[in-house]
């Protein structure tokens, strides 16, 4: 991307807790984290470890209770609810459950993604043209009660993909899909990062993916316990350790 | 089926229509939504079917006097709720300038027996039978035969009268009839048709409504009808007319006014009119409660969805667009079979009932008007948990 461009995410001294009184229990807890422009991070983690909460954080879906969360040089902490509107609009978001619209078609569902940034001309065919890039040029006009769940899961990543997001969350979307397409998916989004420096945040339990991350986050108990950087992305070792703040 | 209006709303919105392919997604619900929104608009119109009737038939014997001006007692609301007014007034009255002519009209009240044992009720019209007291030519035409004693014109629009005994009087047979304890012949028919309080008409002379009321006196009618020199001012007339008559017992309202005076007090005074009224406000409320149950559910429903959506960075606008499209569409699919069959159960009730209960345009679009600010109304109220909710609080 354009040289001057701070880093996509800017993540200081961020806590978070659920629940009130006796039942309130910090789900994250002290995270620092910088994230440039155009980086593949796959977010790893035990069940419960607090990834959804973090990603939810850092994709304006869940005000910020402790801490500072600046994503594309917008402060979120205290961010008004038409900021936030405004800043979902350059995200796209993958979610853990596909969250597809049921009264909509595929293709409908896709432009949805398109018509938030208002009626454009050709929004239809750009839709339908991602839906082939992800094998589902013949099931345009399927319901999501009509489709696989994987094929569901893949009209979730043309949702999230069509409106050029700048940063591209996604909660282990190649879970319901097969080898083939879960890779294909992930090497879409790479090469997105490459061609239009798009950032990716990536939740995943699937190993079979890892290899293909610029860089690999743990996190555990709420704190990030390693922080993995791979040169060029694939195969590169070197792990190091992240911060340790206990 | 749906897809031609799928298009047709993609076009007017200048977005997806989802509320429409929300509630076509599931038809049970929209069936029910719809009936419900139908069944809301025939209980409006039917109050307002009678409420409309009311107020046509408080006007009807009103039209059918010639008077410019009526003289009436200073505490009557309707032709017939007045205390008697002494007949001077009449001889005051004909001494203003501007006034061509008075005539007097007492107004009373009869049971009409039927050989099975029911009643109708008339209103009983007595007039000076040698003046112009009527517009109806009908009733003209006939005037002479009220000279003889117990003549008497028969309203052929009395309500459960069959049609028989009207067309044996128009053949010239006279109907005997006798009404506390007092015969009267009547001699042929005209048409106002009942209302609320009556089944119909009846029209005599003075000497003979004296006969049949006895109790009530010549010198003391309860309207006094006024015709005006052609070209003259009403209101200005009126208001000489009032300088000159005492208003501790007489007031002068020209037609107009006492029809509005008469329709305020039977709608807003009366049991029925109120009644009616009270029947148009629950309705309403049906509908709005029906409604806004659809709406709310719907919203529940899609709560994962509309959290989707808002993740994606749509607003509360949005959201707010897609219950109102939904709104006006339950209100438009609602109003079509609600406003047919109101118009089958009109012409029913007028058949039955003999009231004059129909629908106009002017109440057609007051009542869609209506029903798409009530469907507009529980929509924004659905809508409001959406508001503050962050996103991954909705999942
Ligand atoms: N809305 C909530 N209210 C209360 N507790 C919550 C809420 N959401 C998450 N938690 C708790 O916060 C912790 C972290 O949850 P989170 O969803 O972030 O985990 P995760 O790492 O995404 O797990 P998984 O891999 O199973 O999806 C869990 O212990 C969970 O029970
Ligand atoms: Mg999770």
């Amino acid at each position: 991307m354009a040289p001057g461009l701070g880093p996509a995410i800017r993540v200081a001294g961020l806590s978070h807790a659920f629940g009130e009184g006796e039942a309130r229990r910090k789900v994250l807890q002290d995270i620092a984290l910088d994230i440039p422009r155009g980086q593949l991070v796959i977010l790893m983690g035990a069940s419960g470890s607090g990834k959804t909460t973090l990603l939810t954080l850092l994709g304006c879906l869940r005000a910020v209770q402790e801490g500072s969360v600046v994503v594309l040089g917008r402060e979120l902490a205290g961010a008004a609810e038409a900021e936030m509107v405004a800043a979902r609009r350059r995200l796209g978001f993958i979610f853990q459950a596909h969250n597809l619209h049921e009264s909509l078609t595929a293709l409908q569902n896709v432009q949805m993604g398109l018509a938030v940034h208002g009626p454009l001309p050709g929004a239809e065919v750009a839709a339908a043209h991602l839906l082939g890039l992800l094998g589902l040029g013949d099931r345009l006009h399927h319901l999501p009660a009509q489709l696989s769940g994987g094929q569901k899961q893949r009209v979730a990543v043309a949702r999230a993909l069509v409106g050029n997001p700048d940063i591209v969350f996604a909660d282990e979307p190649t879970a319901a899909l097969d080898r083939e397409s879960g890779r294909a998916v992930v090497e879409m989004l790479r090469r997105l990062g490459h061609e239009r420096g798009t950032t990716t945040l990536m939740v995943t339990h699937d190993n079979r993916i890892l290899e293909l991350a610029d860089r690999i986050l743990t996190l555990e108990d709420g704190r990030i316990l390693q922080d993995e950087t791979r040169a060029g992305g694939a195969g590169a070792k070197a792990p190091r350790r992240g911060w340790d703040v206990s | 089926m749906t897809a031609p209006v799928t298009g047709l709303l993609t076009r007017l919105l200048g977005r997806l229509p989802i509320g429409w392919l929300q509630l076509t997604h599931n038809r049970g619900r929209l069936a029910a939504a719809i009936a419900g929104v139908a069944f809301a608009n025939v209980l409006v119109f039917m109050q307002l079917g009678f409420l409309g009737a009311l107020i046509s038939t408080i006007r009807l014997p009103y039209q059918a006097l010639a008077a410019d001006l009526l003289v009436l007692a200073s505490d009557a609301n309707t032709l017939q709720d007045g205390s008697p007014l002494p007949r001077q007034r009449m001889l005051e009255a004909l001494s203003v300038p501007g006034v061509a002519a008075a005539t007097a009209l007492h107004y009373g009240r009869l049971d009409w027996k039927q050989p099975d044992g029911t009643v109708r009720t008339l209103d009983v019209l007595g007039v000076d039978p040698r003046a112009r007291s009527f517009s109806l030519r009908a009733i003209e035409r006939q005037r002479d035969l009220l000279t003889l004693s117990r003549a008497a014109l028969l309203d052929s629009g009395t309500r459960n009268v069959p049609p028989a005994v009207f067309e044996a009087i128009a053949a010239g047979q006279t109907l005997h009839f006798e009404a506390g304890g007092r015969a009267v012949d009547v001699v042929g028919t005209f048409h106002i048709g009942g209302g609320f309080s009556a089944d119909g008409y009846l029209v005599v002379s003075d000497q003979t409504f004296l006969k049949l009321f006895p109790q009530r006196s010549a010198g003391a009618p309860n309207i006094v009808l006024l015709r005006a020199e052609p070209g003259t001012d009403l209101d200005a007339l009126a208001r000489r007319l009032r300088a000159v008559l005492p208003a501790s017992d007489s007031a002068v309202r020209t037609v107009a006014e006492a029809v509005a005076r008469d329709q305020r007090f039977q709608t807003t005074q009366r049991p029925v009119g109120v009644i009616f009224g009270f029947g148009v406000a629950m309705g309403a409320l049906v509908g709005i409660i029906i409604v806004y149950q659809v709406l709310s559910t719907d919203v529940a429903d899609h709560l994962r969805e509309y959290a989707t959506f808002k993740a994606i960075g749509y607003g509360q606008r949005f959201f707010l667009g897609i219950v109102f499209e939904e709104a006006v569409i339950l209100a438009l699919l609602g109003f079509i079979p609600g406003s047919l069959v109101a118009t089958g159960l009109y012409a029913l009730v007028t058949a039955a009932v003999g009231l004059p209960v129909s629908m106009d345009g002017f109440r057609l679009a007051g009542v869609l008007l209506g029903t798409i600010a009530m469907c507009t109304l529980s929509g924004a109220v659905a809508t409001r948990r959406l508001a503050r909710a962050e996103p991954a609080a909705l999942f």
